[in-house]
């Protein structure tokens, strides 16, 4: 069993070692990079990739690690009570299962995506550091263990937001996802939009690897970003000769909504264009 | 095994334990990799370093340590079973091929030969026309011209003509930040100030209770948000020259204080802040945050620490122009005034020593900006510093 990426994934030599590593020796991954660079894709297309179905897991800023276990509505069952239901005898009626649950009493292996780990309180990777190694459980409300009945492949996501604790690290491995060189960009771009003009791509990676390269962006354009932008430049024929247009006083790039979500990133390039402007004088 | 690369990793600071160890031998043992450095510094990397910061250092040590072995890979290479070997080999020679092997006293003897100069070899070796290595007209080594070649180890898909590791492709992400001690967080863990704000999710009992009650024993739900550490933190650090000596307890305060403050911004400025700062030293010049959107950014609720050690020119306070790095309309005392007037608690941490501070005019000139409130840099300093930004 090897991912080998897909048809809509490229993975590079070491993002393939990271995950089959992972798999093979049962630990969760730990995937870090720049945002828009593919992470949470990686576990659709690991779990696609290797014939498994999915269980997502989005880490809020209000999530705590018992949710992932389980939730006992203990609300839910004083109202009954009052009531008088049948129902209030069994504690189980009122326990939720979590979505780590899910994944341990799945009756295949699956891939488990906790996407965003660092979005949580910075105590929440440290309550999850028995479940994520033996991968079992214990319920209190009813006694019973709960136990992986086949380990999951665990992905996890982290945008830096946060430090996690390393004794939450030393149980993952760990994999940065690298911003793509033009090489892999081009791979990638010809995954998404295979009958794309040669032309067209060269020049919008032109534009756009130039555009990363401005000191200052609050954020730069990433992947996603681009793949973004070259879906509207097709869909409004841009012919090539306008991104081919290298004149820097006209440094805004055309339909640049898709590459710059920030107002501050706009007028930066918009006083970049006048300057330079200036400067032709 | 691997014990003398785990200890290379420790001495160059990369935080490994046995564990991580174990896990590597582990997938050694169970062979996810086999018979490819590439392969290898992928894996270990994967298995031994969480934090990209340490990528780099973990590249050097890699080189430095596999420098011999990367020098014998061929030869390592080469030293699978003979078996296997031979086998593989036979199934890849055309009946043509098997032939001219004959030419040099067949394959027993081919096979012999190479093991002969294996052992004469030292080292790795390219070119030439009789050692085992890459490129040449001997028998015996990789992408050879000789037709009774045989090739030395699997054809690798392998693209990469330049060493990963020696790319050093991570070299800016390493922040060089050590581990700060443990005596430093828990001198700024009294900084603390417990709030509940944000959503309501936990039960409050005694209201519930209360409200129960009140309603003639009708359940009455009561929810709270929870307790946790509010407070907000603005470091601003000295970078200037004279900080040198001092930068390494920095560091320290600067990690300790990232693990142990949820909100927490930082910036930097060289001797005393003027109307900007910035929080990135390479581009610190056309960087820069003007210090006037960082008071309208951060909420008057923040505590505001300056870490620097004072000592400067006068002028370079009270006079405007005074700056040693560019001209400044107004002097720093005007903008240590306005940050006064919007934040309530504003301390400077010194590194120097307490009982040094008398030699250096500007830290007196300082302490009366901020009223005294100027600390050293030790426990019982840090600890009175944050005992008054609680207050």
């Amino acid at each position: 069993m090897k991912f080998e990426g897909t048809e809509r994934y490229v993975a590079t030599d070491d993002l393939r070692m990271a995950v089959n590593a992972a798999v093979a020796l049962q630990r969760p991954l730990l995937i870090k990079g720049e945002p828009g660079t593919g992470k949470t894709m990686l576990a659709e297309e690991v779990a696609a990739g290797l014939g498994m179905p999915l269980i997502q897991w989005h880490i809020k800023s209000t999530t705590k690690a018992q949710q992932g276990l389980y939730e006992y509505d203990a609300v839910s069952r004083l109202r009954d009570s009052q009531l008088g239901d049948e129902k209030v005898h069994d504690i189980a009626n009122y326990i939720k299962k979590g979505k780590l649950w899910e994944a341990f009493t799945a009756e295949e292996q699956v891939v488990l995506l906790i996407d965003e780990i660092d979005k949580a309180d910075i105590e929440f990777p440290n309550d999850l550091l028995v479940e994520l190694d033996r991968m079992e459980f214990f319920v209190y409300e009813t006694g019973e263990t709960v136990k992986a009945k086949h380990r999951p492949v665990i992905i996890i996501t982290s945008n830096n937001e946060k430090e996690l604790p390393d004794a939450f690290l030393r149980r993952c491995f760990f994999h940065f996802i690298n911003f793509p060189d033009k090489e892999t960009m081009r791979e990638i771009i010809a995954v998404h939009y295979p009958d794309i003009s040669k032309s067209l791509v060269a020049e919008a990676m032109e534009v756009f690897f130039d555009l990363r390269e401005i000191p200052g962006l609050k954020k730069k354009p990433s992947t996603s970003e681009l793949i973004d932008w070259l879906k509207l430049l097709m869909a409004d024929e841009i012919p090539d000769e306008i991104l081919k247009e290298r004149d820097p006083s006209k440094a805004i790039p055309p339909l640049y909504g898709a590459l710059m979500k920030n107002e501050q990133d706009v007028h930066l390039l918009e006083r970049l264009a006048f300057m330079h402007r200036r400067e032709m004088r | 095994m691997l014990v003398n690369f785990f200890h290379c990793l420790r001495d160059v600071g990369i935080p490994v334990t046995t564990r991580e160890l174990l896990d590597l031998l582990e997938g050694l043992q169970r062979h996810v990799v086999f018979g490819s450095v590439d392969e290898f510094y992928y894996f270990s990397r994967t298995c031994m370093v969480k934090d990209e910061k340490y990528f780099d250092r973990f590249d050097r040590a890699f080189a430095l340590h596999f420098e011999e072995l990367e020098a014998l890979d061929d030869i390592i290479e080469a030293l699978i079973p003979e078996e296997w070997l031979r086998a593989e080999f036979l199934k890849q020679l055309s009946e043509e091929e098997k032939a001219k092997i004959e030419t040099l006293g067949g394959l027993e003897k081919l096979i012999e030969e190479f093991k002969k100069r294996l052992e004469e070899q030292k080292g790795r070796h390219q070119g030439g026309n009789k050692w085992v290595g890459t490129g040449g007209t001997s028998p015996f080594g990789q992408q050879g011209y000789h037709p009774e070649g045989i090739r030395v180890g699997p054809n690798g898909g392998n693209k990469k003509a330049v060493k990963v590791w020696d790319r050093r492709e991570y070299k800016n992400l390493d922040d060089s930040v050590e581990l700060g001690t443990r005596n430093i967080k828990v001198a700024l863990r009294r900084l603390r100030r417990f709030a509940r704000t944000g959503a309501a999710d936990e039960l409050d009992l005694d209201d519930t209770i209360r409200s129960t009650a009140r309603n003639a024993g009708l359940l009455d739900i009561k929810m709270v948000p929870e307790r946790h550490n509010a407070v907000k933190v603005l470091l601003f650090f000295d970078v200037g020259g004279s900080m040198d000596p001092h930068v390494k307890v920095c560091e320290e305060l600067f990690s300790a204080a990232r693990t142990e403050f949820k909100h927490m911004e930082y910036f930097y400025f060289h001797n005393f802040i003027y109307e900007s700062v910035w929080k990135n030293n390479i581009r610190r010049h056309n960087e820069r945050t003007p210090l006037l959107d960082v008071m309208h950014k951060y909420s008057h609720d923040y505590k505001i620490i300056f870490i620097g050690d004072a000592s400067m020119s006068p002028y370079e306070i009270l006079q405007p122009g005074g700056s040693v790095e560019h001209w400044n309309e107004e002097p720093g005392a005007a903008w240590m005034q306005r940050l006064r007037e919007v934040y309530d608690k504003v301390v400077w941490i010194n590194p120097v020593p307490r009982e040094d501070w008398h030699y250096t005019h500007s830290v007196g000139v300082v302490r009366e900006l901020l009223e005294e409130h100027m600390y050293p840099l030790t426990l019982k300093g840090l600890e009175d510093a944050m005992a008054y930004l609680t207050k």
